[in-house]
């Protein structure tokens, strides 16, 4: 018989103890870099120190300025734009045609689109660029969409394909058996019900866009600029305080849109 | 084999024409123009892959990279499973809480994120002045442009990857196994070793696979915080594609990169089929 005497819950303590310590160092270390970039992006010195030294606003202000940086945020917003209005057209077609058949070609079909988030996506960007030449055409922002849905796509089609398994095929039969045709059914009996699957992939596939630049790097022509590109550009020559004061507009960005994407699509509960 | 109803494969015949282009089609001539010995495609030759494996510089690069990639994964689990650990057994909006904080790096802007670890990790960074602070260290510790710093940054970026397998496959484990182990007397942490673990291992390897490959094909982290010293493979890549010009020799690295990254991924899959059954017995 086992001995329930007070080493059990020592060693119960223990366990929780280890890992919660773990868990919060991860927090502090997950957290800390994007909480140190808005603080250093207030400074009111020209050095990048951490604690910064005076607070102000003056770097956020001379963004207004930046013209090559507002330049290259404007043509990266417009290709996610555009990126992600694809992805979610075929990306939502082919979740549907995936979950509805099942059987092997869903899972070759399923395992295609899925293998351009698992390979080196610089290697793609790079046979990208190759084949383009071998075709006679050179790199253009239609080229650039393209690659870029190329990898953005598995988040749409990961997130709507889990909320198609929630649907309940009864719906589908009782609107199919109302007379309501495949078309009415998708508009006003599918699309509500996983709206919200195909609104969190979209958010992910916008922000992968946003911040793509293994792709970006090969199949953006000579004039065309985007935003984490010219950010990387300024932090490796002049690090100054200007790139914090965009990063911290980035963050607060990111996290508005997160907070947004978790009230409307629930966000972290697609992601389990 | 099923076949595809015709409404079936009209939904998905967009996607897979666009795949069937601009991805199937690029990596194949990829690996056509890696046994070319010129980038108009003259001449079969395998002399860029002698070229890469008869030079130790390459092959230091590959185990460089493959090294890069097995570290980082190994410090996401070793944080990530007690966080997944501790948000399966937390109330859904502490749950929620964790993953947002977890997912939140991943995705802020990488070159962002990179950036905002060049602040800490730098020789004037917060790192160097706690450390020198405390009386740790009396000259800056060199954190940045190291590898310790790059697997940091990595395992940080790419905690999500471990984290949400983990916990998707731990939140389905039957909460009375583990009650079952601790009523016939096993401890915490046997419980933990013989029970929890072993059943959450299939989420443990398909983090291990998301994680691993997130990791060595990390460009941008591994360029920024490594610098210029430590090359890994997709700066090797680049170097020579743009750098040396060299499109033949490029795509032979391209391809032996996207060989190893693949053999990982089948290794780790093939775990996956073996622990069931190791699991039961």
């Amino acid at each position: 018989m086992p001995n329930p005497s007070s080493t059990l819950d020592w060693e119960g303590l223990s366990l929780r103890l280890t890992f919660a310590a773990l868990t919060a160092v991860a927090i502090v270390f997950l957290i800390a870099p994007s909480l140190i970039v808005i603080l250093t992006s207030l400074t009111a010195s020209q050095s990048l120190k951490f604690p910064p030294e005076g607070l102000s606003l003056r770097w956020y202000v001379a963004l207004l300025h930046a013209d090559q940086m507002q330049q290259a945020a404007w043509t990266s917003v417009i290709v996610a734009f555009w990126t992600t209005l694809i992805c979610a057209v075929l990306g939502t077609a082919a979740a549907l045609a995936i979950s509805r058949s099942g059987g092997a070609w869903a899972r070759f079909f399923d395992l295609l689109f899925m293998s351009s988030l698992l390979l080196p996506a610089l290697a793609f960007g790079f046979a990208a660029l190759v084949f383009i030449y071998q075709l006679g055409l050179r790199p253009s922002i239609p080229f650039l969409i393209v690659g870029h849905v190329i990898v953005c796509v598995p988040f749409v089609l990961r997130t709507t394909i889990a909320a198609l398994t929630q649907l309940d095929h009864a719906l589908l039969d009782a609107s199919l058996s109302l007379g309501a045709g495949p078309a009415r059914t998708f508009r006003r009996v599918i699309l509500p019900l996983i709206g919200r699957g195909i609104g969190a992939g979209c958010f992910l596939a916008f922000m992968a866009s946003f911040d793509n630049v293994p792709v970006s790097l090969f199949l953006a022509d000579e004039r065309t600029e985007m935003l984490p590109i010219h950010l990387w550009q300024q932090i490796e020559t002049n690090l100054d305080v200007r790139t914090a004061a965009a990063s911290g507009l980035i963050v607060v960005f990111t996290l508005v849109l997160m907070l947004l994407a978790e009230r409307f699509a629930g966000l972290t509960g697609r992601l389990r | 084999m099923t076949k595809m109803q015709a409404r079936e494969l009209k939904l998905v015949l967009p996607l897979a024409a666009l795949f069937a282009i601009f991805f199937i089609a690029p990596l194949l001539v990829l690996v056509a123009i890696s046994f070319a010995s010129d980038a108009e495609l003259h001449g079969p030759t395998v002399a860029h892959y002698v070229r890469f494996f008869s030079d130790s510089f390459n092959y230091s690069i590959l185990w460089a990279t493959i090294a890069l990639g097995v570290k980082s994964t190994l410090l996401c689990l070793l944080f990530g499973y007690p966080i997944a650990w501790i948000a399966s057994r937390a109330n859904a909006r502490w749950q929620t809480v964790l993953v947002f904080l977890v997912i939140l790096p991943i995705m802020t802007s990488v070159v962002v994120r990179t950036f905002s670890w060049i602040v800490i990790l730098g020789r004037q960074g917060v790192l160097n002045q706690i450390f020198m602070g405390l009386g740790l260290t009396n000259e800056p510790l060199r954190l940045l442009f190291s590898e310790l710093g790059v697997v940091t940054v990595l395992a940080q970026v790419q905690m999500p990857l471990m984290v949400l397998p983990i916990l998707t496959v731990m939140s389905k484990i039957d909460p009375n196994l583990a009650d079952a182990s601790r009523v016939l007397g096993a401890g915490e942490w046997r419980t933990l070793w013989r029970v929890t673990l072993p059943l959450s291992l299939p989420g443990v390897i398909a983090g291990c696979i998301l994680t691993y490959s997130a990791c060595v094909t990390a460009f941008v982290t591994q360029t920024l915080i490594g610098g210029a010293r430590l090359v890994y493979m997709p700066l090797h890549i680049y170097q020579q594609a743009i750098g040396a010009n060299n499109w033949p020799f490029a795509a032979a690295i391209s391809v032996i990169f996207m060989l190893a990254v693949l053999a990982v991924v089948a290794l780790l899959n093939m775990l996956t089929r073996i622990t069931p059954a190791d699991a039961k017995s």
